[in-house]
């Protein structure tokens, strides 16, 4: 260091120093700048989709749950239910209702994926709520057990949805719907944000794990094959008791009068 | 004489030497049954009942009927390293480790959905056509009893895999012997061996399933057959048939061909559903444990009237003394049952305390011909099947978009409107029935060919029927009305009092008929200004 400290009174030190100085102060200020930039960015992104999805809402949800989702006489408010619930009621087609019937039908929706994470983006800054999870993000095939999940589905689900998740009858028309044709997120947003009659399943009822193994369960239940011939719809005795009386029998007696029919 | 018909004549006479056979067979191989294609739904029963002792003793073989504890390391891996009953676990093996385990189950449920279903399509043909009269009445009765054994040895069947549905049929089952006043819980506690579930019902209703009630069955089929072979079989009107004899074909060999043939046939129909058809599939149901139930729990068929009678049942319960009597569990599950089995067992005996009549029939009715009965019949059919439609009203909500209140509110109230509603129309439609019987035999057959009279007239030409047709028609017996005056001769009152007075307006009922042509009428007709 000696010799550069020889040149400490050199007529050009100072100047030097100083835009040794400015770089490093501007490099440092331009590299710290370079984030929140990016973030800001998103920030504007966001509220992009949050304006986009305000704009989605008013047209189309806001005569029944009101113009900022405060709810109304006919529909619950939004305030506060999360993205994961927007995601799962728009996404299967159930929102916005066809008619004003006991419950909202599964049907083709009516939104695209860009306008549903709009809406689900609006609903979601009005206040915190469970966040919704897209299907990549879901490792059931890695981290799920089939046997695990059939046995939490049977303490768990069974009891609406039947053995087989081919959904059940609730009071007053209402009903648990077949699971048969649902995807790994909306079953795990359902388990979240518990939609029409169902229970909310948080995660400490049932862990991100166990949901998981849920998942799983049903997959392999969608795929089932049909090992003992024709499934009769997997409801149980009823359809059992139906084919008995009607082909079962049919056949018999029909055997039975072509037997004792006279031989011509 | 060939060396084969020598042979054949040689074991037949060292058998008869030794055990008279002959003799016997000789009668007996010739005697003579009628036709007709509803006497063979008995018989649908019978061979049913074959298939299940055949399909059932495989089923033995492998099936371990043991609540003890096991961890499943079968085949069905969505059940891998899951806890179950070894019962659970060993009919898992049959269907999915022992060659054609999972066809014999199969077969063997659905052999019992159809055992069941030709026992009450006999049971209403014996009903309809008036077979239970004198001298049948105690076949009835065994008949009746096999029905309701029927009953309970299937549920037993149902509950032995120890799968979610036959545990919380289980759970019922108990819930309706909890349902006795007083002596309900310790009768519960005695079954199970303890509290629900324990680990010794499902051996014990195995040896009643598998021992006391097939050999019980064996007992009552062989008097009901041995019934049959002593009072010879009835059979339907018609020229030449008379209450002392039987038309139709012998035993051997018509008969012996057609039974046969037709065992085959039902063996085939219960195979080919078992082949082609899932059920009871108990892989998907999963082990039962006490915490868990599956929407649409149902029973098996024949007892789905009884779920449907428990699910419509409001709310009663009444707390006495330390008590709780549950009304509704024990009117539906208990009471209301017993009534109606006590009331089929004794319905033969009621309508001939009504009827007066003690005669023996061995010509069956034509349905129409007892307007009265044919209604009673169809008026606790529609009971039952409204009954029944409640009991699968998850099912029925679910496939047809309906609300469960709907239906369970129109069942209630069917229950009570609906059965009389078809008592009055059957018997209207009966009686019209034997109008246009009676018009048949005193105007003849609508030609359809249309006759000018030279006034212009007019009219449709009316071919007689057949001297035979007619017959059939018009040989039945009509009741008269019993006829209970209040006081005798010499004013005394009559001692029945109410008892006479209810007899004497049922038997007024029973005798509300059309009147069958007289032979002077038709005679009249014959000389004929037709």
């Amino acid at each position: 260091m000696k010799h550069l400290s020889r040149y400490r009174r050199h007529r050009f030190a100072a100047p030097a120093l100083i835009l040794a100085a400015l770089f490093t102060l501007g490099t440092t200020f331009s590299l710290a700048s370079a984030l929140p930039n990016k973030a800001h960015a998103e920030a504007t992104s966001q509220s992009t989709l949050v304006a986009e999805g305000k704009q989605i809402f008013a047209r189309g949800c806001s005569s029944c749950h009101g113009l900022n989702a405060e709810g109304g006489s006919i529909a619950p408010s939004l305030i506060g239910v999360g993205s994961a619930s927007v995601d799962f009621q728009v996404g299967t087609g159930r929102m916005p209702m066809a008619d004003m019937s006991q419950q909202a039908m599964r049907k083709k929706p009516v939104y695209n994926e860009q306008e549903t994470a709009a809406l689900a983006a609006y609903v979601a800054s009005l206040a915190p709520g469970p966040a919704s999870v897209t299907n990549e993000s879901l490792t059931w095939e890695r981290d799920g057990s089939v046997a695990d999940g059939g046995q939490l589905f049977r303490t768990n689900c069974a009891m609406c949805h039947n053995f087989a998740a081919q959904g059940g009858a609730l009071t007053l028309g209402k009903y648990a719907p077949s699971l048969m044709g649902s995807e790994p997120k909306q079953i795990y947003e359902a388990m979240i944000t518990g939609p029409q009659s169902m229970p909310v399943f948080s995660d400490k009822t049932i862990t991100p794990a166990e949901k998981l193994s849920i998942i799983k369960w049903i997959k392999a239940a969608q795929s089932e094959p049909s090992l003992g011939g024709a499934s009769l719809g997997r409801v149980g005795p009823v359809t059992e008791g139906l084919l008995v009386w009607t082909l079962g029998l049919g056949l018999l007696v029909g055997v039975a009068v072509w037997l004792a029919s006279k031989a011509r | 004489m060939s060396v084969k018909d020598r042979a054949v004549g040689g074991l037949a006479n060292y058998v008869d030497e030794r055990t008279g056979a002959a003799k016997w067979l000789k009668k007996n191989l010739t005697k003579v049954f009628p036709d007709h294609w509803s006497f063979m739904l008995g018989e649908i029963a019978l061979y049913s009942f074959i298939i299940l002792l055949l399909t059932g003793t495989f089923l033995t073989f492998w099936f371990d009927p043991s609540q003890r504890e096991v961890i499943y390391n079968g085949n069905y891996a969505p059940l891998s390293q899951v806890h179950m009953s070894a019962a659970y676990a060993s009919t898992l093996r049959i269907s999915f480790e022992i060659r054609g385990g999972l066809l014999m189950r199969q077969i063997h449920h659905w052999a019992a959905l159809i055992f069941m279903a030709a026992i009450v399509v006999h049971l209403l043909r014996v009903f309809f056509t008036g077979a239970f009269r004198k001298p049948r009445e105690f076949n009835w009765l065994i008949g009746v009893g096999l029905l309701t054994l029927g009953i309970v040895e299937g549920f037993l069947g149902y509950s032995l895999p120890d799968d979610l549905l036959s545990g919380t049929g289980i759970r019922i089952a108990e819930a309706i012997l909890q349902a006795i006043p007083v002596v309900g819980s310790y009768l519960a506690f005695f079954a199970f061996g303890g509290p629900f579930p324990g680990t010794a019902f499902i051996p014990r209703i195995y040896t009643v399933h598998v021992l006391l009630l097939p050999g019980i069955f064996l007992g009552l089929i062989t008097i009901h057959l041995m019934l049959v072979w002593y009072q010879k079989h009835t059979q339907y009107p018609g020229p030449g048939r008379t209450e002392k004899n039987v038309v139709g074909y012998p035993l051997m060999p018509v008969y012996m061909a057609k039974a046969g043939g037709f065992f085959f046939i039902v063996f085939g129909v219960t195979a080919f559903l078992g082949a082609v058809a899932s059920i009871n599939p108990i892989w998907l149901y999963g082990p039962y444990t006490p915490g868990q139930i599956s929407a649409g729990s149902q029973p098996d068929w024949y007892m789905g009237w009884l779920d449907g009678l428990v699910r419509m049942s409001p709310p009663l319960e009444t707390h006495a003394f330390g008590h709780t009597i549950s009304w509704n569990i024990m009117i539906p599950g208990l009471i209301l049952p017993g009534i109606l089995f006590t009331g089929m067992a004794l319905y033969p005996f009621i309508e001939s305390w009504i009827t007066g009549d003690k005669r023996e029939h061995h010509l069956l009715d034509r349905p129409r011909n007892a307007p009265n009965r044919t209604a009673l019949g169809v008026m606790s059919l529609t009971f039952m099947i409204i009954a029944l439609i409640n009991g699968g009203n998850d099912i029925i909500a679910t496939h047809f978009h309906l609300t469960i209140n709907q239906i369970m509110w129109f069942t209630r109230f069917g229950l009570f409107i609906l059965p009389p509603i078809a008592f009055v129309i059957t018997k209207r439609l009966c009686l019209s029935l034997q109008r246009a019987d009676r018009e048949l035999v005193l105007h003849g057959r609508e030609t359809g060919r249309l006759l000018m009279m030279p006034s212009g007239e007019f009219v449709e030409v009316h071919e007689p029927i057949s001297p035979e047709k007619a017959w059939t028609l018009t040989q039945h017996l009509q009741p008269a009305a019993l006829t209970v005056a209040p006081e005798d001769a010499n004013g005394v009152r009559n001692p029945s009092g109410i008892k006479g007075k209810i007899r004497a307006r049922l038997s007024q009922a029973h005798a509300e008929q059309i009147p069958v042509p007289t032979e002077s009428e038709q005679k009249e007709l014959e000389g004929g200004h037709h």
